[in-house]
Formats: C-alpha cells, structure tokens, sequence
C-alpha cells in the first residue's frame, strides 16, 4: 500500500523566536529551520511500516518556496521514496493547506495518509482533521500506537487522561504524536544518497483550487514577561515566602 | 444568531471546562446553546441547563454516540451550523480532534486554544509554544474556535434553560472505537488542580515520582505532572506531562522539581500563579520563569519541604 506524509518546513525547536520591532510578524530571516517534530514521528511511522512490509512507497509531500526542497530532502534521507513540492510564495492557514493535500491526494490515491498532530510554529493543530473531513476519510488523531492488518488500522490515540484505540478501515488520515516513535538519525551518506532521489514540483496555481484567506494575522507581540522571581537560600525561606501568599498553602 | 458549545463529557458528567466555554461565549452578546451528543442524556442535559448563561440545551441522545467518533459529531455539528454564528468548545483532546473537522465541512479556517477574544471576530493567541502572541482576525461567517479554559472563569450554576432534542444523523461508516484506558486516580485532574508538582527527568524513575514527589503532592493535595523527558523515559504516565503538546495547567502554585524549563514545558505551566522551581543547576532556565527558585538536590530539599509542611 502507498503512504502519503505531509510535512511542514518550521523553526528549529530549540530556537526562541522574536518579534519584528513593528510587531507585524515574527522575526525569522536567518533562523534555522527544520522538519516539523510532529511530522518527522509522522515519516519514521512510514518508513517503519515500509520495513515491516506492510507500506511499498512513501511519498512526501510539502507547500513551500523552492527553499522548502530541504525538508523534502530529509525525509528522502530518512527513507521516503518519492516527494512532492507545492511550489506557493504565500503562506497557507491550515485549510488552505487541507484543500492542497486534498488534490495531492486525489491523485496518489495512497491508502495511508500521515500527518503530525500540530505544527510547533502555529501551534493550531487542524490540518489533519480538516484533510480527513474534506476527503470525507476516517480519522485517527495524536497517534502513539499504529498496527496495521487487513487493511484496517488500530489506533491507540492520546485523550486527556489516558489513550482510547479506534479501530480505522484505510484509506484513512492518521496524525502523530510524539510518542509515536523515535524519528531515526539521518546519516550523512543518506543525505547524499537522497540529493539523486527525484523531487516533482507542482504550481499551486495549477492545482486549480480556490483558496480563502480568511484569517489575518493583525500584529504579534511578546507575552508579558513574569516579574522576576528571586532566589531562596533554604526549604525555609522557601515555605516563609510561600505563607506570605493568602491561602496558597497552610 | 446564535453561539453553540460543543460539551465534553464523560458520559455521566460535563467536564467542568463547559462552564468556562459559556463565559468565554458571551463575549457575543447573542443566545448560547450547549450541544450534548450521548447515549444517555438526562443527567448531562441537566447539568447543561443549570448553567448561568445558556440559553437552551441541543439534546442529541443514540446509542452510537456512547463512543462517538469524530466523523460522527462532526456530521452532527453540520446538521445545526446553519443557526450559529460561532462554534465554540473548551481546548482539549476531545475538541481538537472534532471541531477542526467541523470547520473544514463548513469551509471555514479554525481558531485554536484562544486565549481572549477581543471582539465578535478578533482573537488573541499563542504560537510558537506560546513565545508570541498573535491577534488574528477571522473574516468567516461562521467563527470556529476553542479557548483556553484557564482564561475564563467559569460559569455559575442556577439556571434552569430549556432543552430541544435533535434528530442524530445515522453514523457514517469509518472508524470503530475499541477500547479506552484512563489512569485512575484520587488526585484532582491537573488542568483543573489548584496546586500542581511537577518532576522531570532528574528523579531518575517512576519509584522516585512515588517516593520523593508523591508524599509532598498529598500534602499540598495536589495533582501531580511531569515533563516530557520524565514521561518518555516511563517515571510518569503520559497524560501528566505538562507543556505544548500535554496539559497547560494554571494553578494557584507550580512547583517544578529537576525540570530544567525548556520552552515547551515552560508553554505548560506559564499561567501559574506562583511557580516555584527546586533544581540543583542555577543556570536552569526554570529560574527565570520561577517567582522562587531553590538551588538545591532534590533528594534532600523535597522531603525537608514535605517534612516542613
Ligand atoms: C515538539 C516538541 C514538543 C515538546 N513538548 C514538551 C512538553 O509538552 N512538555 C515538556 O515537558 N517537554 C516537551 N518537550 C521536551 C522539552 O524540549 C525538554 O526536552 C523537556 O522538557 C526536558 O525535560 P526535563 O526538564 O525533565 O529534563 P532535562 O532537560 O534533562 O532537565 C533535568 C533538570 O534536572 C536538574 N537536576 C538533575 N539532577 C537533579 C537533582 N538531583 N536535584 C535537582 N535538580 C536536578 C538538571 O539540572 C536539569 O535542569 C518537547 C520537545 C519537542 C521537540
């Protein structure tokens, strides 16, 4: 069966962001970026699945500049057979990213569609989902467990409070938690390897779809920063400082 | 127009996370309806009405919403959209797994876990794991949103709003749920604890969240959560993990013990009152976001506090 993953392009995970002085968006010229986490959990569950012999192909598929072919890479390095690029200037809200999934699916028609459960840069959360209700597929989300067999998926997902499986007939999207699986090391020699594995490059325009931008982004700002706290020498100054605050504790 | 709530519940309860919906909803100044979808919903309906706020409860009430999948409540969502103006539900597993789903058979964007609504189309939220705070603005007819529960108060119980029963639209065929496991436990529930001690990766194992956090967490009567690092090497299951893809908590007091306050754990717990952090390095990042910060191991410091109390 064919797999398909989708990955977003992100700020390193290790990186603090700043704001532009004139608080219209985030400052990220320069700023090393990276496979989203979540999808990376997302490509490893693909290549794992391929080595098990239950995935034949692996596909790949970003939005992006011409500069995104990067994670693309990546993921080629780690194992995935083929990858798509979307090629767009303009930056997606996840339903626009959905409807763009959507025609991507259509035409690889893999049974197994892969996604993280949210992006560390927007922290939404939705494209998954969204992808699912417009293929009107079935929906696994924040995935830490995949067993695939007779063409149906089980799925032991993160609740708050503890895991619920659901038992999935495939096609089906199915979004990763972190927990997943441990994202394999990308090896120098594979990255050289991965330079001579094919990258398509699709127009956005010529996929035809009408995307809304709905949602605008007013300005940004940094949060209010916490008072600074101070330091205590010992467990009593400690429980006196803690006293001093109404009813916190007895 | 009018708001409707999504309710989460357990089947037998609201989540108290329901009440703190319907405040953030009437920012909308129009009616406020809550949607209960169970297999059973006598008891829930009234829960529901009892609110202070809500204006009439959508009863939604088959055997297939026992376990209702997404596929399932998302359809039956779409049945009354029509009549709202604003979706809205708590932030958490249960609404980020359906409200986006929602939205996209609307054909409308989403707003997740808003953390103030600034007016009928105009919100404030977190991104980069809460680093930056985003205003953003919707132009969809229909706003699809969650919000932060910690961000509003909850509403106030006394009501007595009228219910209507919907017709529940046959399930489509996809997934199937099995099965579900949830950690028993006699704590309160961290996203709604008061106080809340967390351990990280320096307790070494799951004997020293028992032995060494435990004991301070049944004095303080709180809930106990971890960090990622704590949880994926096994000392913690997996639902205390607090952070950017755990639980945020807002409690009255946070203590943070071996944790070194890594961004995304630091998303989790920033809305605490009073945090409080116990690590023995005093370069860890934890201090610069703890109002009191204790150089100490925490082998010795946790039972001298435990001791203390
Ligand atoms: C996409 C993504 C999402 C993530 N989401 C989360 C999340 O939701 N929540 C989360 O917590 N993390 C999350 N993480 C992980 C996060 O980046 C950190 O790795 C993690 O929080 C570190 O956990 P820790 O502080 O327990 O461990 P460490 O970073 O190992 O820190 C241990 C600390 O204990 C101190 N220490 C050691 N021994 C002692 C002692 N005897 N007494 C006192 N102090 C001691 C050390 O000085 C150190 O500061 C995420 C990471 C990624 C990439």
């Amino acid at each position: 069966m064919k797999a398909l993953v989708a990955i977003k392009r992100v700020v390193d995970y290790n990186i603090q962001v700043r704001v532009k002085a004139d608080g219209s968006d985030v400052d990220i010229d320069g700023v090393k970026m990276g496979v989203n986490p979540f999808d990376e959990n997302a490509i490893e569950e693909a290549i794992r699945l391929k080595e098990k012999g239950i995935v034949t192909e692996i596909v790949a598929v970003t939005i992006g500049t011409a500069t995104h072919q990067d994670v693309l890479r990546h993921a080629l390095a780690m194992g995935v057979d083929r990858a798509t690029l979307v090629e767009t200037q303009d930056s997606l809200a996840p339903l626009a990213v959905a409807k763009v999934l959507k025609s991507i699916v259509e035409r690889e028609q893999p049974s197994l569609i892969l996604l993280g459960k949210q992006a560390i840069d927007d922290d939404a959360g939705q494209t998954g989902q969204m992808l699912a209700a417009l293929l009107k597929l079935p929906q696994a989300t924040f995935a830490s467990e995949i067993t695939i067999a007779d063409q149906q998926a089980t799925v032991v997902r993160e609740v708050d409070g503890g895991t619920q499986t659901l038992s999935v007939p495939l096609p089906a999207v199915i979004t990763a938690d972190l927990r997943l699986n441990d994202p394999r090391y990308v090896k120098l020699p594979n990255l050289m390897m991965a330079r001579k594995k094919p990258i398509e490059t699709i127009a956005l325009d010529s996929l035809n779809l009408s995307l809304t931008h709905s949602v605008k982004q007013l300005s940004v700002a940094a949060p209010p920063e916490r008072p600074a706290g101070i330091m205590v020498k010992d467990v009593n100054e400690l429980l006196s400082k803690l006293r001093t605050h109404q009813g916190i504790i007895a | 127009m009018r708001t409707l709530i999504i309710a989460e519940h357990d089947g037998q309860h609201l989540n108290e996370q329901v009440a703190r919906a319907v405040t953030a909803a009437q920012q909308w100044q129009q009616p406020v309806d809550v949607l209960i979808a169970a297999a059973h919903t006598d008891a829930l309906a009234a829960q529901a009405a009892a609110l202070q706020g809500v204006s009439s409860v959508l009863v939604a009430t088959d055997a297939s919403l026992q376990h209702a999948t997404a596929e399932h409540l998302a359809d039956l969502v779409v049945t009354v959209a029509a009549n709202y103006r604003v979706i809205l539900a708590a932030h958490s597993a249960f609404s980020k797994n359906v409200l986006p789903r929602v939205a996209a058979l609307l054909d409308v964007n989403m707003l997740s876990d808003v953390l103030e609504i600034v007016n009928q189309n105009t919100y404030v939220r977190g991104i980069y794991a809460g680093n930056v705070l985003a205003t953003v603005q919707s132009t969809d007819a229909t706003q699809v949103l969650t919000v932060r529960g910690s961000k509003f108060a909850a509403a106030a119980n006394g009501n007595a709003a009228g219910t209507q029963t919907l017709s529940v639209p046959a399930a489509a065929e996809g997934s199937r749920w099995v099965a579900e496991a949830f950690n028993k436990s006699e704590r309160p529930p961290l996203a709604a604890a008061k106080v809340v001690v967390s351990g990280g990766r320096a307790l070494g194992s799951a004997d020293a969240f028992a032995e060494v956090l435990a004991p301070l967490a049944d004095k303080l009567h709180a809930a106990i959560g971890a960090s990622r690092a704590a949880v994926d090497a096994g000392y913690a299951p997996n639902d205390l993990q607090v952070g950017q893809t755990g639980v945020v908590v807002a409690p009255e007091l946070y203590i943070a013990v071996g944790i070194s306050g890594a961004i995304q754990h630091a998303y989790g717990m920033k809305d605490s009152k009073v945090v409080v952090a116990i690590n023995q390095d005093p370069e860890a990042q934890i201090f610069k976001i703890a109002d009191y910060g204790l150089v100490a191991d925490l082998f010795e410091a946790v039972p001298q506090l435990t001791a203390a109390l």
